[in-house]
Order: C-alpha cells, then structure tokens, then sequence
C-alpha cells in the first residue's frame, strides 16, 4: 500500500470498514444469484414465480444500504422459490398417490381425473376413471382407468 | 489490425468493483453493411444450436452468471434489463432465430452467443483516446452531444478523453455508431469478475474474423 493510500483511508474514519462490509455483501449477492440461478430449470410458468426484485437504480457504485436491500430482497425471493417448489412437490406426491389408488380401485374413485402435470410429468396425458362399455358398465360396476392419448392435435389456422 | 487493448478504470470503481473493466479492438470496416451469405448461415448454425433448455440452463453458466452478479453490484436487476447473452437468448426464442440486422452487428450477435461476453462497435474515429470506465459528472450528455440524453451523475460509463460515450452495458451515443462513412471500428467487450480476459479477448478476436470473413470485403451495401 503506497504511502499517500494509507493517508487517505487514515484521514477518512469508517471508508475503510465500509469497503470491506461492501464487499461482503456484494459476495453474499453473488452467493445468492448463485442459489436462485440454481433453482431456475426446476420451475415451470405454471408456478407464477416472480424473479425480478425490481428497484433498478443502476449503472453505478452502491452504497452499503442499497446492497443490504439487493441482498435481502434475494434472499426472501430465494425462500419464496423453496417454498414454491416445496408446496409443489407435495401436490405432485399427493396426486401421485392419488393415482395409485386408482389404478389399485378404479370403482372406488370414479370419474376422478388425474393430469400428468398434476403429477409432475411431460406431456398432456390424463388418467381418468370410466366405467367400461359406457352405460353398461356404469350400471355393473366395470370401472377401468383409462389414459388419454395426449396432447390435442394443432389446428390449422382458420 | 491491432492487439486487444486495455481500458483504463477510474480509481473508485477499480477499487469497489474489482475486474471490471474495458477491452477494445480497431479493426478496419467493412466496405458495405450487408450481411454476406456466409455470414447469415452462421447466425442459421447458431439459431438451430440454441434451444430453449439452453435458454433455460443459461444463467447456470460461469460467463453468464458472472455478468448477472455484476448487473447485481451495479443496481441493476438482470430479470428486468436482461444481461446481453440473456437477452439475444430471449430474441431468438422470440423471434424463431437469430434475426440479421446488418454486417456489424451480426458480428457482435455472433461473438456474443460464441462466447457470452458482450460487445459493441464504434466508429474509431469518433472516439478520443483509449476507452475506460469512469462515474459520469452531473450535466454530462452521451457523446457530448447537447441534443444527446444526459448521463445521471454517478452512473457508470464507458467514456472516452472528452465525454461519456455509453452506459456500462448499455448502447451507446448515435454519434459514435459506425455510419456509411466509417473506415474504422472500434470493437469494445465489458469484462467483469469471473470472466478471464482471454474469454474477452476471444470475443473480440470472434468479432473480428466474422467481419473480416471472404464476402464481406469489397461489396457495397
């Protein structure tokens, strides 16, 4: 450190300390991004999750209380996505569930309805419970899962 | 054509933003602006390579992820002003490919994608003295053009000797674009923290090939 660089931080009380705390949470920002950059593959439009933390004033250098706003503000949007995805995996597991009890007992659940992406699958395929043979099987209690053969087919513009 | 230049730095913004900084290119012009066919049939290459799990992956990626920690550090939000190689990303999946919008920037599009690291060219004769990054003053215009928009005092610019040419990646002055009359440019890459400088230099270097490629000497736009 030259002479006229220690003058300068001796000469002006707190710059130094208040550097230091910049850079730790410039690293804590970094760390963040880092975390929600992570979790971005795992979540779909379906789950609504807003990743802008708004408050633009850039280009230029910070201040120590702009940071710990950019730092809190991802954090909570951190927890917001865990929660988003937590609540998600246990609907997928309760509608897998679900559809386990209806393959095992179709009569007992019918006309019930279970999506793919109410499971957590690709694709637009739909389990649904309908008894064979229509009316027939309605009325002798043939209850079968049937899944439905996908997605709609594109149509072509009118 | 010259080697990759370093930029100078204001010492305040060395200081706090370590790694950020400006590394610059003359290259000669093309002689017109149209893109040549060879030139249409990378972006073509690079539109059916890029899909949308890679728009998706992108932000995963060191170079990057690098550029949305530096938008973080400088205030701005990457999911409100998309970092370059996000933003070219989105236009493609928008657009159904990489759209051709004249020589030049065909090849910034190209070295961006190539390498994720952004940059921007210049008419060199328009620019005086090296390029760095400093805060701009209050009552400052981009360019130094009094008609041109006025850079807030504290923002972060890219600048030349006389006056602030562009925003940290942003565009920059009209009066510094490339024009008909340009003989030579002047290409710029915004390195940040995370990204080695031979990332920057080989989208410079990128740049470069793309205008110097067979077709894109002696035709006229």
């Amino acid at each position: 450190m030259t002479v006229s660089a220690l003058a300068h931080r001796l000469s002006v009380p707190g710059a130094y300390d208040e550097r230091a705390a910049r850079r730790t949470l410039r690293a804590q920002v970094a760390r963040l991004e880092r975390e929600l950059a992570a979790l971005a593959p795992d979540v779909s439009p379906r789950d609504g999750v807003r990743w802008s933390i708004g408050g633009e004033a850039g280009p230029r250098l910070l201040g120590l209380g702009e940071l710990e706003r950019i730092r809190d503000d991802l954090a909570e949007r951190l927890h917001a996505v865990r929660e988003t995805l937590a609540a998600r995996a246990v609907r997928e597991a309760e509608q897998r569930a679900l559809l386990e009890r209806m393959l095992r007992d179709p009569a007992r659940h019918r006309f019930i309805r279970v999506s793919a992406t109410d499971v957590g699958e690709p694709g637009c395929g739909v389990w649904h419970v309908r008894p064979r043979l229509g009316l027939i099987g309605m009325l002798a209690g043939w209850w079968h899962v049937k899944l439905s053969s996908g997605c709609p087919l594109a149509r072509a513009a009118a | 054509m010259s080697a990759p230049q370093d930029g100078w730095v204001a010492d305040e913004l060395r200081a706090e933003l370590p790694g950020l900084g400006v590394v610059s290119l003359t290259v000669p012009a093309p002689p017109g602006g149209r893109t040549p066919q060879g030139v249409r049939e990378h972006l073509d290459a690079l539109s059916t390579r890029f899909r949308g799990a890679d728009a998706l992956a992108l932000r995963q990626r060191p170079i990057p992820h690098a550029y949305r920690v530096c938008f973080r550090h400088v205030g701005l939000d990457p999911d409100t002003t998309r970092v370059p190689i996000e933003a070219a990303a989105i236009e493609r999946l928008m657009q159904g490919g990489f759209v051709s919008r004249g020589l030049i920037a065909d090849a910034c599009t190209i070295a961006l994608v190539e390498t994720g690291v952004p940059l921007w060219a210049l008419d060199a004769d328009a620019v005086d003295g090296p390029l760095g990054l400093r805060l701009a003053t209050a009552d400052e215009r981009l360019g130094g053009d009094a008609d041109a928009p006025a850079t807030s005092a504290g923002q972060i610019v890219v600048a030349d000797a006389q006056a602030p040419i562009a925003p940290l990646f942003g565009e920059p002055a009209a009066s510094h674009l490339p024009a008909s009359g340009t003989t030579r440019l002047l290409l710029f890459a915004v390195g940040v923290a995370g990204v080695p400088r031979m990332h920057v230099e080989e989208a410079l270097w990128q740049c470069a090939s793309v205008l110097d490629a067979p077709g894109t000497r002696g035709r006229l736009g």
